[in-house]
């Protein structure tokens, strides 16, 4: 049976020259959905490599129990005080624990692609927060001083957003800015954020002493757990503490689906035209072939091997046309810069990342089409009549 | 090696078409042997069923009712897939249009019956070469149908009919599509695979000059036989 529908196979194969027109379309229109999909999942993917990568399992965040966000969150000056003193964190050569309150507003910035508004995140630090960035280096520059209306900002912003030149002014809110630093962070969140001292931001903004988030440097593996314990029984700290890594992939998540939601459905819908265009190609292959078919039934073929090689055909046109999306998608989009609302409602800029897995997913969706499309012409194939071989 | 059994026996062999409501009635009641090593022509008007006959000695379609033995065996009453694995054992087609494939080479075409045999590779490429050598195209094993006159694609066609060494050669208007020379070339091609070889021919044909290479001619006509002679 194996030889027979190795025969049949390579006989239909050899066949597709004589439809090249309708199995390229075939090709194409897989290739256009792997596609489609592939640049989601990138997206997707890209964007929660980029903010998984942003935290440190070694630093803790600690926001106002329940607000999930750095938005919607508020620490005051006295519990920041207390944090200072917690135990669990770790200690610089002054003996000074690590911690950095930290401030987040949202300001206007011009997109330098499509010339359009859009969020941008301020963050107001205090100087431990270099530190508590892992790889933070200023790249062009230098540090604003405290108590100044000087920024730096991250090379994503500088690259995706006008008007972030170093040492231009900046107008944000009510205030006049100058950028005196540009940092880069290895391809992290930060990039994609403004900063400013704490202390300007406190009195520009109205803040008062207020901060919105704490992040702190852990001291060792057990540091967590010590600094949770604490806080459970400081009845003035009504706080969530967990890892900085743990805060950013809760946050990916929320976008990830929303892309992946977004890109399923749409990938799926455009499936069904390709199917279609399988599905019509495969039964002109049959058409074409029926005396061809009826005669090597006649000589003894069975009917289970033109099915199988009929099968076969249309997998292969739609695994090639898998190939060919994968590979442009992993040409176009492997890389590319792209930046869209994080969980702040700001913008996180991240690159489109193409993975294995991803190209896996594309593969299996054009194999599920050449075998939808492929399964009902090949039932016909394998269904010929006999007195076909008479036919003209 | 002599053998007395016929090698076909057809028993009240009937076959209509149902079109609608009407059946078509194309014969009834048909008996008839036929002798192992016989050359039979049939000849009969457009439409007496000549095609249709060939097509239930073939086990390409059943009868309607009629018992259609070979070599002592039913086979009117097979299954799907032992009626195939019977044709692949027994039976040699050869068309009016040839039904090459168009994809295969010569020889790529005339090895597709051994395919479905247990022949080895090496074993089927020298079956192949005998085939193609038998026919007189032994110089084209490498050319497509294309690259073939309809003379030579007949010949590849019975090469592939006779390479897996069936007892029956089963034609429907060899020659129907040649002209006179390359028809005569094919006609005496299979009279010599008649007289040399054995191989028992029944030939569905118009030309009642192509039914002279016959041994004997069957004329078919609303239904029955009328013999017509022949040169035993
Ligand atoms: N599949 C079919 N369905 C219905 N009628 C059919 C079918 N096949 C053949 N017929 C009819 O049966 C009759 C006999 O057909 P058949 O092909 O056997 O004739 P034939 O003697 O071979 O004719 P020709 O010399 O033209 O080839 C014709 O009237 C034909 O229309
Ligand atoms: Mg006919």
């Amino acid at each position: 049976m194996f030889k027979q529908i190795s025969a049949l196979t390579k006989l239909n194969i050899r066949s597709i020259p004589q439809r090249w027109g309708m199995s390229l379309a075939t090709v194409f229109s897989v290739a256009l959905v792997v596609l489609v999909l592939m640049a989601f999942l990138a997206m997707a993917n890209g964007f929660r490599a980029t903010l998984s990568g942003s935290g440190s399992t070694e630093v803790a965040v600690m926001l106002r129990k329940g607000a999930q966000a750095e938005l919607n969150s508020g620490v005051s000056l006295a519990q920041l005080r207390l944090i200072r003193e917690a135990p669990g964190i770790a200690r610089n050569a002054d003996g000074n624990s690590i911690v950095s309150g930290e401030l987040y507003v949202i300001v206007d910035g011009l997109k330098r692609t499509t010339m359009t508004d859009v969020n941008l995140p301020l963050r107001g630090v205090e100087p431990d927060a270099l530190v508590l960035r892992q790889g933070l280096k200023i790249t062009h520059g230098h540090m604003f001083s405290s108590g100044s209306n000087e920024l730096i900002v991250g090379e994503a912003i500088l690259r995706e957003f006008a008007g972030f030149d170093l040492g231009s002014e900046v107008r944000l809110g009510t205030a006049t800015w100058k950028v005196v630093g540009v940092f880069s962070t290895g391809g992290t969140v930060f990039e994609s954020e403004i900063w400013a001292d704490a202390g300007s931001i406190q009195s520009l903004y109205q803040r008062g002493s207020g901060y919105q988030s704490v992040r702190a440097k852990l001291d060792g593996a057990d540091g967590l757990k010590a600094l949770q314990d604490w806080a459970e029984n400081e009845p003035t700290l009504d706080l969530d503490i967990i890892t900085e890594k743990e805060f950013f992939s809760s946050q990916a998540s929320g976008i990830t689906n929303i892309i992946l939601y977004m890109g399923w459905p749409l990938a799926i819908i455009m499936a069904f035209g390709a199917l279609a265009g399988a599905w019509n190609t495969m039964y002109a292959s049959v058409e074409a072939r029926t005396r061809e078919i009826a005669t090597l039934r006649a000589i003894g073929f069975a009917g289970f091997a033109a099915f199988v090689s009929t099968l076969v055909e249309a997998l292969l046109l739609a695994f090639v046309g898998g190939l060919v999306g994968s590979m442009i998608a992993w040409l176009v989009f492997n890389g590319i810069s792209a930046s869209t609302l994080g969980g702040n409602f700001t913008q996180v800029v991240f690159a489109f990342e193409v993975t294995g897995e991803a190209v896996q997913s594309g593969i299996v969706m054009a194999l599920i089409i050449g075998l939808l499309g492929g399964i009902i012409p090949s039932i016909r194939a394998a269904r010929v009549p006999l007195l076909s071989v008479h036919s003209g | 090696m002599s053998n007395t059994e016929p090698l076909y026996v057809l028993r009240g062999l009937s076959k209509q078409y149902s079109r609608g409501k009407e059946t078509i009635p194309i014969f009834s009641g048909l008996d008839m042997e036929i002798a192992h090593g016989e050359f039979i022509a049939i000849m009969g008007p457009s439409g007496s069923g000549k095609t249709t006959l060939l097509n239930q000695l073939g086990g390409i379609d059943s009868p309607t009712t009629g018992e259609v033995t070979f070599d002592g065996k039913r086979i009117d009453n097979l299954g799907q897939g032992a009626l195939a694995k019977w044709r692949s054992d027994n039976v040699g087609f050869i068309f009016q249009f040839y039904n090459l494939m168009p994809t295969l080479t010569a020889a790529q075409n005339v090895e597709l019956p051994l395919l479905l045999s247990p022949v080895k590779g090496s074993e089927r490429k020298k079956r192949v070469a005998t085939a193609l050598e038998i026919v007189g195209i032994g110089d084209r094993a490498k050319h497509y149908p294309r690259q073939l006159s309809g003379g030579q694609q007949q010949r590849v066609a019975i090469a592939r009919a006779i390479v897996a060494d069936p007892k029956v050669l089963l034609c429907d208007e060899p020659t129907g599509d040649l002209d006179r020379t390359s028809a005569d070339e094919v006609l005496e091609m299979l009279q010599l695979l008649n007289t040399k070889m054995g191989k028992t021919i029944i030939m569905v044909t118009h030309d009642p000059a192509a039914a002279k290479y016959a041994k004997t001619e069957l004329f078919l006509d609303k239904g029955k036989f009328i013999k017509r002679g022949g040169k035993k």
